[in-house]
């Protein structure tokens, strides 16, 4: 989970959620979504609430800084 | 005619205009009135129009100088207001109000010029709902444009660090009252789309008077806010108080505190979601398991897998039968074709022709060959005769 952000993983935790409610897949794939989405609230539960705003002046912003988001 | 001094024209003209700019009242009066045959030609800026009342016109001009100071436009029909100064314009004679001042009467200046500025955007479609962005649900970088003090900054911090403290705010501070407010909230929102550096933007202020937020009536800030490609939450007063920017905004928040709580959801309540999308992951594959569960066991059930001997068994069954059915049908063949026989040798049987001679008769012979018809004898042939019981030779008389 090192690039991982809570936006992505939130995400791609809906995206998990739908799949198995969909029931379409095979019980070994479905055991392995499952393990990851399990990992993936468990990130965004911890992310939240460690979190502390940040605040960022708009004068210290500069272009490159943004072109690498 | 008895002449007095003769005046020329000017001079009679001359006369009139000192008397009237003798008179000190007449120098600065303020009158009501409404405006008609209203003109401003563009190239000199300066306008002219009549103003009158029910009972008399007069004439009026507003110089340049003093036009280009107003905040609304007027038009024929309006009633107004005007401070100005009466005299008299020499070429033609004409006595007329030069007007330095002027507000609409009833509503204030301001009233107006925001009523006109709204209806000049509304019809060039500033403010269609199809514009309208929708705010991010869940943003990471959240731009606020606003004072750096006051009690909105403020509100808005706790708010989004309360709600949301996984976002980063960039603060923006600007002026939010003053001639320089606008362009710098113009600048800050150009700057914030330029660098791309933000999911949704708030701009704002707390409340005031219809003055103090009357920056956010500014038509090109306006114009910017609409123009944003960062959706924008416009925040400005109390929950009464419009601005032209609200109904620019891609969604306008009755307050400050409000536009922090449109633009971020609240931490609980995701917490509170992700446990249940553990449940629901955890039943999903619990259904999941069910479902193969359940399609196993019906193979299972089936007669085949329950009981294969039986497939065999209703086989072998077959063969039993067959087996017995090609014996049966054998014994059958077998006796009808010894009842033929049997018949056919009978039938044979009778048709013997020892039959015949045991009865008592005889068969001729002659020289090797039956005799069947007595003409076929002559006398002196020598004939044998075969009787059941062995033969005998004669010769015919």
């Amino acid at each position: 989970m090192d690039k991982m952000t809570f936006e992505t993983a939130i995400k791609e935790l809906e995206e998990i959620t739908s799949s198995l409610e969909a029931g379409q897949l095979s019980l070994d794939e479905s055991m392995k979504l499952y393990e990851r989405g399990v990992k993936l609230s468990a990130f965004c539960s911890s992310e939240l609430e460690k979190a502390q705003l940040k605040i960022r002046q708009l004068s210290d912003i500069t272009p490159e800084q943004e072109n690498e988001e | 005619m008895a002449e007095k001094r003769v005046l020329t024209v000017t001079q009679l003209n001359m006369y009139v205009k000192s008397l009237l700019e003798s008179s000190v009242y007449l120098n600065e009066i303020y009158i009501t009135g409404e405006i008609s045959n209203f003109t401003d030609h563009y190239k000199t800026g300066h306008m002219y129009m009549s103003l009158k009342d029910d009972g008399g016109l007069i004439k009026a001009v507003m110089f340049r100088q003093y036009a280009s100071k107003l905040g609304f436009r007027p038009q024929s029909g309006m009633k107004v207001v005007c401070r100005g100064k009466v005299s008299l314009y020499e070429r033609d004679g004409q006595y007329q109000l030069y007007i330095t001042a002027m507000r609409p009467q009833g509503m204030g200046e301001l009233a107006v010029a925001y009523e006109q500025l709204k209806s000049k955007l509304e019809n060039e479609g500033l403010f269609d709902s199809s514009l309208k962005r929708p705010i991010p649900k869940i943003p990471k970088r959240i731009a606020v444009i606003t004072s750096p003090t006051g009690a909105a900054v403020q509100d808005i911090m706790n708010i989004l660090s309360r709600r949301f403290p996984i976002a980063e705010v960039i603060m923006c501070p600007v002026q939010v009252q003053g001639e320089a407010a606008a362009p710098q909230m113009i600048d800050a929102l150009k700057r914030v789309n330029a660098l791309n550096c933000a999911d949704v933007i708030i701009i704002g202020r707390g409340g005031g008077s219809i003055e103090d937020l009357w920056a956010f009536n500014d038509e090109q800030l306006a114009r910017t806010v609409r123009a944003s490609n960062i959706p924008v939450i416009s925040a400005v007063g109390h929950e009464t108080d419009f601005t032209i920017c609200d109904f620019t905004a891609d969604l306008r928040a009755p307050t400050p505190s409000g536009a922090a709580e449109l633009a971020v959801p609240e931490s609980a309540e995701i917490i509170r979601k992700l446990k249940n999308v553990n449940i629901s992951l955890y039943n999903s594959l619990v259904r999941l398991y069910r479902q193969k569960q359940l399609m196993l066991r019906a193979i299972m059930n089936k007669q085949c897998m329950a009981n294969p001997l039986f497939y065999a068994q209703q086989r072998s069954q077959t063969v039993d039968m067959l087996t017995h059915r090609l014996g049966a049908a054998y014994a059958n063949t077998l006796s009808q074709s010894k009842e033929r026989f049997a018949a056919t040798a009978a039938n044979l049987e009778s048709l013997s022709p020892m039959k015949v001679l045991l009865r008592g008769y005889s068969v001729v012979y002659k020289d090797g060959g039956a005799v069947v018809r007595s003409s076929q004898l002559a006398p002196n042939d020598k004939i044998t005769l075969k009787m059941c019981d062995g033969e005998v030779n004669a010769v015919v008389e």
